[in-house]
């Protein structure tokens, strides 16, 4: 009957669409043809559906420039234990297959932090089982609902010291603990899951900014000591190394202080977590590039939202899976990135290191339809 | 509750006052010898009146000092009959004392929503999931715009329908009656947020 029929045409549609989504990310200049056709063939499919602006456009803009190598991300998937909360277990599964599927594989997958939603046991051991379905290889970041409860030690020993650094295709990769807080807790003599809600609450005032801390700039110092200036550089911190909302801790208190040690670098990018949406920023000679959550998407902040950012539309609160997703990062010869945000259900959005080189006057990701209230 | 009103009655009555100095003369008398040293630079004691806004600066009294009783009676009528005469010209009914309670009672209501709003067992949630991992400080919750229609579900909502929508869908509870207290706790933090903000219902 019509509705059966009208299912299998939508089911076409999008199988051809997500084939056409991931042909994009790869593309090259053979691959352009058979795109471009199969865009062609899409646009056909589409007659019967709501127009999308997703075909040749987004090709061309894709092809103007090879990217090195390409890794993809999972983050903030916020992990109960599965008889708690069996949603964000399966969301976070789902971002698991969809880097699973990417052909040809990406060159490692970056897990981006919070894990788990209060740090417990059960959740970060949930969490190790999930990602260890990962195909490509996983770089692990920590994130602070991972930390506050036991002070790091169950994720440390699951997964290694949260500060590390690589080598990768000539790009020098640093993983950075960005999320420490000074001590709130002692004073007012909280339990360690007293500590650890205060930090899990995003506008719970009661804690202190995030920080990369003493410690971790000095490891930092070391660490860029011996990496030449013109090697393009690539952080992952679980917040954004810089200052965008205070109450949300959507901050780094000594970000400025960070961004000194990385301005004499001549192409660095800062991939985080945390923020849970589209989020775009660039100081001199730093691009950074927020990702999605497998969860739920914050809304943006009230004040402080950076000027190159282009919104993602307001999440649907009736489709659960609205405002979340996962990505890749296509990373360019000379250094800095493409970022593709892979929402679920909706168009994928990228954000392209020409957007960010030219100040957002070329290349611009398209402007919400519903941005922020 | 009643409680707070006790201690209010007992400050305006000031008896208590006089009470305490009787009883604890003798032992004050010697600390204040002691203590007048130390005190001198001490602010002067100041007397407030239960309505909020009286207040009389006691000379030579400094604060922690405790009156002698006559002098407590007769700095208590000589305040009373000012703001007996004050009351005597002025025009409205109501007194700052109840523009006090208005303002306690509708911060008693929205910190009790904010206590709601972040803990998803008070309202019956099931999976973990409280209103402020969406919504944090009711952002995203723009009271303001209701009531509307919303597509998904058919219908002009209120900003409560909404609330018991996410109560029963990502949160996995049960819907709470319009007139519950939570309700009505919610709704007083939300509009909070929101205060300010020029109404625009039907703004989607």
């Amino acid at each position: 009957m019509w509705p059966l029929k009208w299912k299998k045409r939508e089911q076409e549609y999008r199988r051809e669409r997500a084939e056409f989504f991931s042909a994009v990310s790869l593309l090259d200049r053979r691959s352009f043809i058979k795109v471009a056709g199969m865009a062609a063939g899409v646009a056909a499919a589409k007659t019967a559906l709501p127009p999308h602006s997703f075909q040749l456009v987004d090709v061309v803009s894709a092809a103007q420039a090879q990217p090195a190598f390409r890794f993809a991300y999972i983050s903030d998937t916020h992990l109960y234990e599965r008889q708690l909360n069996e949603r964000f277990v399966k969301a976070a599964m789902r971002a698991v297959q969809d880097v699973n599927a990417l052909n040809p594989q990406p060159d490692f997958v970056l897990f981006g932090g919070d894990l788990a939603q209060l740090g417990q046991v059960g959740e970060l051991d949930l969490g190790k089982q999930i990602l260890s379905e990962v195909k490509a290889p996983i770089k692990m970041m920590v994130g602070e609902h991972d930390w506050f409860l036991d002070m790091g030690d169950k994720w440390k020993e699951l997964f290694g010291p949260p500060n590390y650094s690589f080598d990768h295709k000539g790009v020098h990769f640093i993983t950075l603990m960005s999320v420490n807080e000074k001590d709130f807790w002692t004073a007012k003599n909280m339990t360690p899951m007293q500590r650890m809600l205060t930090v899990a609450g995003l506008d719970n005032s009661a804690q202190s900014r995030f920080e990369v801390g003493v410690e971790g700039r000095n490891w930092l110092k070391a660490d860029l000591a011996k990496v030449p200036k013109n090697r393009p550089v690539v952080i992952f911190s679980h917040s954004p190394l810089y200052k965008y909302y205070e109450p949300w801790n959507f901050w780094t208190e000594d970000a400025d202080q960070v961004q000194a040690m990385l301005a004499p670098f001549r192409s660095v990018t800062v991939i985080h977590g945390h923020t849970h949406q589209m989020l775009t920023n660039r100081i001199g000679n730093i691009h950074f590039h927020g990702m999605l959550s497998t969860a739920w998407p914050w809304p943006y902040a009230p004040m402080g939202l950076p000027k190159l950012t282009v919104q993602m539309d307001r999440a649907d609160p009736f489709d659960e899976a609205d405002g979340t997703g996962g990505g890749q990062i296509s990373v360019h010869p000379g250094g800095y990135v493409d970022k593709h945000y892979n929402l679920w259900g909706r168009n994928p959005v990228v954000v392209s290191k020409l957007y960010l080189d030219s100040w957002g006057k070329q290349d611009a990701p398209p402007a919400p339809g519903f941005p922020s209230y | 509750m009643n409680k707070r009103y006790m201690k209010v009655i007992a400050l305006m009555m000031f008896a208590a006052v006089s009470a305490f100095a009787l009883r604890e003369a003798f032992i004050v008398e010697a600390q204040q010898k002691q203590e007048a040293e130390a005190k001198q630079e001490a602010s002067p004691l100041v007397v407030q009146l239960c309505d909020g806004t009286s207040k009389l600066e006691i000379e030579g009294l400094k604060e922690g000092d405790v009156m002698p009783p006559e002098m407590a009676r007769n700095i208590a009528a000589k305040m009373l009959a000012t703001v007996a005469q004050e009351k005597a010209k002025q025009t409205s009914k109501w007194t700052a004392r109840d523009r006090q309670t208005w303002e306690r009672e509708q911060k008693r209501l929205i910190e009790e929503g904010d206590k709601l709003f972040h803990d998803w067992k008070a309202l019956g949630g099931t999976i973990g999931i409280s209103c402020d991992m969406c919504h944090p400080n009711a952002s995203n919750t723009h009271a303001e715009t209701y009531p509307k229609f919303q597509t998904q579900i058919k219908k002009v909502a209120a900003l409560r329908d909404m609330v018991n929508w996410c109560i029963e869908n990502p949160m996995k509870g049960k819907p709470i009656a319009a007139d519950d207290p939570r309700m009505l706790a919610l709704e007083a933090y939300m509009t909070a947020q929101r205060k300010g903000v020029p109404l625009d219902p039907g703004k989607h």
